[in-house]
């Protein structure tokens, strides 16, 4: 999915509007405030979150609104077996970055510039992959662990991970590599620079993009996968299922640094994804002049 | 044949092989075995054990059919409102987005920052019964109203009725939707647009004949991107949902966790994806995408 | 080490030091005391004792505590969450308490969420002949307890180390009926399933399971999707002790769930405080424990034991076979019996204790208080039928029905159906 992501923002920055001249004016207002709607509703919940990091409640329940405090923020560590899940999530999903990264752009590199025998039935692989539903890939990978007998933990979520990654990241390789130009590549190899030197020195580079996107995408795919990691996870606790599992038990009650959290999370996000923009946008100016 | 060219020979091999590898022992021998799981029987205290023991997918199906068609039900009725809310967005986006164009779509894609659990607890949190959408309805006056469009319970509740399960659903799924069509538009050519209205085609017409076909391969991959998703949850449905509105996805997981009976969960997850790859391929010969792989893959 | 008759097998020694051996005689035959080791056998012979008998068990386990008669000073300790004392940190003031007087380190997870799924996480591991890596684990009473006695997972008690136990534990938990003679575990606190409801929306009074069928709460009712506490519960909504109920008696409390279906609103795992607080619940099946703990923290929940009749349960500490330090749990387990100790942990678990001897204890703490918050909860915890509940109500009180497995598959297949589906 992410892929489309990538790529829809891609387009969206070299397509520009091309429509210069404007004819009919009236319902025109609709499309925009259809638009517009969708992105409010689509915020809400997270307002919703970000307001209630914030509340002053007593006792157990984040339910009514008691007045504005930062105590969450300050105590933002108070709930170990919280803060120890977040550190799970992160670490894990920095490992699987770097695994499902480094897999996939190989994969994706040989998809994208070969045609071998057998690159069908690894392509049917890839789709057969992205394709399945969630549940059915945790429960496989569940019941493969219990045959062999093979206790769930950290490792186990870290395999599944990488395994539902690598599919994403080949696709957007594959995707970036199949349009590049070959003639690069030869030119280095008429150059003299072996296979190895090629790779890093111009493929590589060119890939980058695309490597980057497909790591981006491991890692936020990793952080919040919920349904395959509730399937392998033993007893180790991640984010998502820390969060689940207190709406669970406890009498429901999901405690604020939950929210602080995911205000945090988001915030990084934006800034990440803000910065990315800004410096896409130097680079066009920069390429452009 | 000299060491380099073999070499270059083996090349695809050699770079797919680690990957290949990681996927058919992490996900085809597991999915073979759960195949297997699927015939045991047994329990956790006395082991299971291979017994060729086919009836537990009829057990299976008789017990869950419910189960199964509300969740197909349910992935029909996403799917369809997913598509009808965003490919207007997409439209929007592609055609009108201007020099936006990224800003916009990287505000619809904002929300997906935060983890899912998380959002769709909000959601509850929101439509309680005294949460704000009802206080709102009660305020505007507008309860009685929903409630005869069904869209609130007889007994003034969101939460716990399908309409929240769905609209969990649709919510957490837009972007799967909106992305892939949004990515068609895009292809678009705005030549062909021009030329339709130099052949005196209008609005609509220049959307209806033009537009909109160009655009299905991004429709069929929305649907395919959305559906199978959506049909396979059971988060929304234990976070927001009911006595009446459990999924498949709740019972494989029920029956996996707290039941332990691994033949049926391993049968039904089974069943779900065979219902599901059959509806993706009829879908795909129904619409006549040759490259549904192609599509998809993306 | 002087005589050459030292080192040789007693009765050898008799026989060899009576009167008609010369002292010559006596040495030759102590010189064939390498061989004649052998004959140590010489004398009657011990009847060989089976190997099956409770004798020879009881032997096992009190060679066994023998073997691990000193405590190796660290614990490792597994509980449900929110069921110890927290501090103002992140710390527990009785663990802290229990290392500064025993020295024994303490690492403690709430790792356990309900009992079948940790059930089903430790299972495959014990069958394998390994350790979980805790030495504690808390234990309901009920289908896992019993799997876990059943196939020998758990390592028997060792009873002479008990003493604070046996002078303070409350006749609810001291042989119990899941544990004859305590064998195996030894209670960590226990709670009753009864109707809480929400005063704000209810005006009238509840006493009954009747009033959980009630069309008029139609939506806003609440039951757990749990195989012990709902099918008990409604065993005892018809009339029945569910510790003597028989097949019949089930198909009937099936039914009695299945009427009610319609007017549930939902089947909940843990989490109907919070609706039951919000609004969204009037009114719902609940643990004594938890509307305690919500009523402290600000809501206004009512709890009651319906006059048929609740389940009672208890939450056991108990030793997982191949636990790497059980003599420190031993220490940890009985320590808790001690009065003021019971009484830190019961002040912060609010569910019923199993030392009364904690009532008077926190009433003093309620009169030493300073704060008017803390008088009022003291004093509050110390009057709780829900705390320390009257005798009376100990015969409103029932146990789960103890299933074989047999009979597991029938309970199951009767009651999982409704709320799973």
């Amino acid at each position: 999915m992410t892929a489309l992501a990538g790529e829809a923002l891609e387009l969206a920055e070299e397509h520009p509007t091309q429509q210069r001249r404007r004819r009919r004016l009236h319902g025109r207002w609709a499309l925009p405030l259809w638009g517009w709607l969708v992105i409010a509703w689509l915020c809400a919940p997270i307002i919703v979150m970000i307001v209630f990091g914030f509340n002053n409640y007593p006792g157990k329940f984040n339910t009514n609104w008691h007045g504005f405090t930062f105590k969450w923020y300050r105590h933002l560590f108070a709930i170990g077996d919280l803060t120890t899940s977040l550190e799970n999530s992160l670490s894990i999903a920095a490992i699987v970055t770097v695994i499902a990264t480094i897999l996939g752009t190989l994969l994706g590199m040989s998809l994208g510039r070969y045609r071998f025998f057998g690159s069908g039935s690894v392509n049917l692989l890839l789709f057969a992959n992205i394709a399945a539903p969630e549940i059915v890939l945790g429960a496989a990978l569940l019941s493969f662990f219990l045959t062999l007998g093979i206790p769930r933990g950290y490792w186990t979520i870290v395999i599944a991970h990488v395994m539902f990654s690598i599919a994403y990241v080949a696709v957007t390789v594959k995707a970036r590599m199949a349009g590049m130009d070959p003639a690069l590549e030869e030119a280095s190899r008429d150059l003299g620079a072996g296979p190895v030197v090629t790779f890093f020195r111009v493929t590589l580079p060119m890939l980058m993009p695309g490597v980057l996107a497909g790591a981006l995408l491991t890692f936020a795919l990793s952080i919040d996968d919920y349904i395959i990691t509730s399937f392998n996870n033993g007893s180790t606790q991640t984010f998502p299922l820390w969060v689940y599992g207190a709406s669970q038990r406890n009498g429901g009650s999901v405690p604020a640094q939950v929210n602080v959290m995911g205000t945090l999370i988001f915030g990084f996000g934006v800034l990440v994804a803000v910065i990315g923009f800004a410096v896409n946008r130097e680079k066009k100016v920069r390429d452009s002049s | 044949m000299t060491w380099s060219r073999l070499r270059a020979k083996l090349a695809p091999y050699w770079l797919v092989l680690p990957a290949w590898l990681w996927l058919v022992i992490f996900f085809v021998v597991p999915t073979l075995v759960m195949l297997s799981v699927s015939t045991m029987t047994g329990n956790l205290l006395d082991g299971f054990k291979q017994t060729w023991h086919w009836s537990t997918y009829s057990h299976g199906w008789s017990l869950y059919h419910v189960q199964f068609v509300r969740s197909i039900v349910y992935g029909l009725i996403a799917t369809a409102l997913c598509l009808v809310i965003a490919y207007p967005v997409a439209y929007w986006i592609a055609f009108r987005g201007g020099r936006h164009k990224s800003s916009l779509l990287f505000l619809l894609l904002l929300p997906f920052f935060v983890s899912f659990v998380i959002r769709t607890q909000s959601w509850g949190f929101i439509l309680s019964d005294h949460g704000l959408a009802l206080n709102w309805a009660r305020d505007l006056h507008v309860l009685g109203l929903l409630k005869d469009v069904h869209l609130v319970s007889s007994s003034g509740s969101i939460l716990q009725t399908p309409v929240a399960v769905v609209g969990g659903l649709v919510y957490n799924f837009l972007p799967f939707t909106v992305l892939p069509i949004y990515v068609a538009l895009e292809r678009v050519d705005p030549a062909l647009l021009e030329a339709s209205s130099d052949l005196y085609a209008n609005k609509a017409s220049a959307f209806s004949k033009v537009v909109l076909p160009l655009s299905m391969p991004g429709v069929f991959a929305a649907v395919l991107l959305t559906f199978v998703p959506v049909a396979s949850d059971y988060v929304n449905a234990t976070i927001l949902g009911g006595t009446k509105t459990t999924m498949i996805g709740n019972i494989i997981q029920t029956e996996y966790f707290t039941n332990s009976d691994y033949p049926t969960a391993a049968a039904l997850s089974f069943i779900l994806m065979a219902a599901l790859l059959i509806g993706v391929f009829a879908y795909a010969r129904a619409l006549g995408t040759e490259d549904v792989l192609e599509m998809a893959a993306r | 080490m002087n005589s050459p008759l030292d080192g040789l097998p007693p009765d050898l020694v008799r026989g060899l030091t009576s009167p008609r051996l010369s002292r010559r005689r006596a040495l030759q035959i102590g010189g064939l005391s390498a061989l004649g080791l052998s004959l140590a056998a010489c004398g009657i012979p011990a009847a060989p004792g089976s190997k099956l008998g409770l004798h020879a068990a009881r032997e096992q386990i009190t060679k066994f505590w023998m073997q691990h008669a000193k405590n190796t000073g660290q614990l490792n300790f597994e509980n449900w969450p929110l069921y110890i004392d927290v501090g103002k940190g992140n710390d527990h003031p009785s663990l802290d308490l229990f290392t500064k007087q025993t020295g024994i380190k303490v690492k403690y997870d709430e790792g356990i969420q309900d009992d079948d799924s940790y059930f089903g996480k430790i299972q495959p591991v014990l069958a394998a002949g390994q350790s979980i890596g805790w030495d504690i684990i808390v234990i309901t009473n009920g289908i896992y307890l019993d799997r876990l006695v059943n196939l020998d997972y758990l390592i028997p008690l060792d009873q002479n180390a008990m003493p604070n136990f046996y002078a303070n534990a409350s006749p609810l938990v001291l042989d119990p009926s899941f544990d004859r003679g305590n064998v195996y575990t030894m209670a960590w606190q226990s709670g009753m399933t009864g109707i809480a409801y929400n005063p704000k929306y209810i005006d009238r009074e509840i006493t009954s399971w009747e009033d959980l069928q009630d069309p008029a709460f139609r939506g806003k009712i609440g039951m757990f999707a749990d195989i012990e506490d709902t099918p008990n519960s409604a065993l005892c909504a018809i009339g029945v002790n569910p510790e003597t109920s028989t097949e019949a008696d089930w198909r009937k409390a099936a039914d009695w769930l299945k009427k009610q279906r319609p007017l549930v609103r939902k089947y909940y795992q843990q989490d109907y405080v919070a609706p039951l607080s919000k609004g969204d619940l009037w009114i719902s099946l609940a643990w004594s424990g938890d509307i305690f703990q919500a009523n402290a923290s600000g809501s206004n929940l009512k709890f009651v034991v319906p006059k048929e009749g609740a389940p009672l349960w208890t939450d056991n500490m108990c030793i997982p076979v191949h636990a790497q330090h059980p003599r420190d749990a031993m220490t940890y387990m009985d320590w808790v019996y001690q009065p003021k100790i019971a009484t830190l942990l019961a002040e912060y678990i609010n569910y019923i204790t199993p030392v009364p001897a904690t009532q008077p204890l926190i009433m003093a703490d309620a009169k030493a208080a300073k704060s008017k918050d803390d008088k009022e909860f003291y004093t509050q915890l110390a009057e709780s039928p829900l705390i320390f509940p009257s005798k009376a109500d100990y015969s409103k009180l029932h146990r789960y029905r103890v299933l074989d497995s047999a009979e597991e598959q029938v309970w199951d297949s009767l009651f999982e159906p409704i709320y799973q589906s």
